[in-house]
């Protein structure tokens, strides 16, 4: 049997650090932006830092990601299968950037100050333009829920692999296991 | 070299029939299902009760109607420009640039409250001042405040339901007492709000009105110090009393013949609040003797049509703040924030045709 070569440290800290706060701004996107309640504030306030520090987080991953190359996959996988996990991780990775920069550029075109936390503002990366900002505003959403799809499929892929292929792509992000082998 | 593999525990192809994986699909199966309703409960999917920013703007829609491209309250305006200069006396209670004694430049609104964008003017209307102060260091403040003394409802659901009671009847044009009735017999507080509002003394018009928070926030200074406020804006006009007005738009056309004659000012006169007064429900009053200080004085000197006018693409949400200003728990500036984005979406992306006051209108009062 071949032994499991997993992804770097790296790559698999900030996959799982990332998992769960995108999925956690998914949940606070949604439940602000259906809320008429004072907790509003407090999520808004939350969401614009957190999605800037995925923007930095994402800028990471991806030099890690062109640094470090992935565990490649299992050979027996099938053509359709390999072109199917690489194109849901091209768009998992185009919408770890557009995500936050799309909520970024939003809040500038509208005019609205992006302030991270205190008196700490990013500057505007658009001009004032409120055609620009109804059109980003929804821009957002969209990505949003088509982020959200891609997750749950890949969640269900994961799961897939772990539990009933068990082929090592799920023990190759998912085990922290010592004495096995990382990429480097 | 060979390259790595990843080999492992792959045993061959797995058969579908079988008792086991059958059973792993199923909890793959729940388990995406279950993210899949978390995530919908979250959005509010599965709560058709749920007061969201889209039943927000539903209801205003029913009850004023709808007129794509306006604001979906205080829809009846006019921008104005002008500057704030602050005193330094509030330097004390907060750390805000605005503060300090030095200039900033501010774009205002006037309005009436109402999604009604072509309603007649009359003296007991609601009117409101909205102000962008932008000082030097770009941490800025807006803020919508109104000609009355304390708010109406003590939550975003209260305000819809008071919204809904008190719509006007398709038949008379007027409430229908068989709704608004049992409404203020269940809000008592309402009630006593209104009666407030109701016995407020009544100005001629924008300018010589007074203008309130009416909601509370905290001022934070350089200590560290968080202290409760509320805040008037006062004219330095005299007040004169309201007289009925004649024309769809006097109340608009009178503020744009005096600002072709002279500026008009306010005071900013910041409400200390003591630890006692109430801040989580604006439609109680503080008591009236508590200390004022004068943060600076708020000058206009110019009105423009919100036809391509500069307060037009934003919207003026009470969270926008700087640092040294901060919300208190008073539940309607979060209501607020919430509403006013999705207004503002709304409105930005639909057509707007001219409003009341267009730039038309002005140039030909500006002519002798
Ligand atoms: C929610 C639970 C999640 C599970 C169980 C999971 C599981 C996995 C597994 C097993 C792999 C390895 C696939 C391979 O070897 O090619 C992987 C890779 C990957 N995952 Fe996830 N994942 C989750 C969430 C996420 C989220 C939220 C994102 C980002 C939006 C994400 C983005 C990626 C990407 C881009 C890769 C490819 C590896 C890389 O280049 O970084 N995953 N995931
Ligand atoms: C990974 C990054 C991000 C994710 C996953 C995310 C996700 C979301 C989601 C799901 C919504 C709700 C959409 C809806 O239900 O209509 C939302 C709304 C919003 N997001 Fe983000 N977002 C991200 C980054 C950002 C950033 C960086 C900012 C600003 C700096 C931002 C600002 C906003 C704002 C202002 C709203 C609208 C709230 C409202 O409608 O009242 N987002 N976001
Ligand atoms: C939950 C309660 C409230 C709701 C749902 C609400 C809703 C709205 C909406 C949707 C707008 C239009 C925003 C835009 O498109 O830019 C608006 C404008 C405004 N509101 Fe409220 N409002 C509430 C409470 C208040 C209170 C308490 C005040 C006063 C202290 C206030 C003062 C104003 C002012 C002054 C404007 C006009 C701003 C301008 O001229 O652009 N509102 N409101």
């Amino acid at each position: 049997m071949t032994p499991i070569v997993r992804f770097s440290v790296l790559a698999r800290v900030l996959h799982w650090l990332m998992a769960a706060m995108i999925l956690g701004m998914l949940f606070v996107g949604v439940s602000m932006a259906a809320t008429e309640g004072p907790a509003y504030a407090t999520l808004v306030a939350l969401h614009r830092p957190m999605g800037i520090a995925i923007l930095l987080l994402a800028c990471a991953r991806l030099a890690n990601r062109l640094l470090v190359p992935p565990p490649p996959l299992p050979a027996a996988m099938p053509l359709i299968q390999r072109i199917a996990a690489i194109g849901s991780h091209v768009v998992l990775y185009a919408l770890m950037f557009a995500m936050p920069l799309v909520g970024w550029g939003m809040l500038s075109a509208g005019a609205y100050p992006v302030v991270l936390w205190g008196p700490v503002r990013l500057p505007p990366i658009l001009p004032h333009d409120p055609a620009l900002f109804a059109v980003l505003r929804h821009l957002h959403s969209w990505l949003a829920f088509t982020l959200f799809g891609v997750i749950v499929v890949h969640l269900g892929a994961a799961l897939l692999h772990g539990l009933i292929l068990r082929d090592g792509v799920f023990a190759a992000m998912a085990s922290w296991r010592r004495g096995r082998r990382d990429i480097l | 070299m060979t390259e790595p593999k990843r080999g492992g525990g792959a045993t061959g192809p797995v058969s579908l029939f079988d008792p086991g994986t059958m059973l792993r699909l199923g909890v793959i199966g729940a388990v995406m299902l279950g993210v899949v309703a978390a995530f919908a409960w979250s959005a509010g999917w599965l709560s058709p009760h749920r007061l969201t920013q889209a039943r927000m703007m539903e209801t205003l829609a029913a009850v004023d109607g709808i007129h794509p491209g306006f604001r979906r309250n205080h829809a009846k305006g006019v921008c104005v420009t002008g500057w704030f200069q602050g005193s330094g006396q509030a330097v004390p209670l907060s750390t805000a640039a605005v503060f300090r004694a030095e200039r900033s430049a501010v774009v205002g609104r006037f309005a009436l409250a109402g999604g009604m964008p072509f309603q007649a003017d009359a003296p007991a209307k609601v009117r409101s001042m909205a102000l962008r102060i932008l000082p030097s260091d770009g941490a800025e403040w807006r803020m919508g405040i109104n000609d009355i003394p304390v708010f109406v409802a003590r939550s975003a659901r209260e305000f819809r339901d008071l919204l809904l009671a008190t719509r006007p009847d398709p038949a008379t044009g007027k409430p229908d007492p068989a709704r608004v009735g049992p409404f203020l017999a269940g809000h008592p507080e309402v009630a006593r709000a209104l009666g407030l509002v109701g016995a407020r003394p009544v100005s001629s018009g924008f300018a010589d009105d007074t203008y309130r928070s009416l909601d509370s926030f905290r001022f934070v200074n350089a200590q560290g110090v968080s202290t409760p406020v509320r805040w008037d804006m006062v004219p330095v006009q005299p007040f004169v009393p309201a007289t009925a007005g004649t024309g769809r738009d006097y109340l608009f056309d009178d503020l744009l013949a005096v600002l072709r004659r002279h500026p008009l000012s306010w005071r900013l006169m910041v409400i200390v609040g003591a630890p006692s007064d109430p801040t989580a429900d604006p439609t109680l009053p503080w008591p009236a003797d508590r200390r004022q200080v004068e943060a600076g004085i708020l000058t206009l000197d110019a009105a423009e049509s919100e036809d391509g006018g500069a307060c037009t693409g934003i919207t003026y949400d009470p969270l926008v703040l700087p640092a040294g200003i901060v919300p208190s728990d008073d539940p309607i500036p979060a209501a607020r924030s919430a509403a006013y984005m999705r207004s503002f979406t709304l409105r930005a992306g639909e057509a707007k045709p001219p409003s009341a006051i267009t730039p038309a209108t002005i140039a030909a009062e500006d002519r002798p």
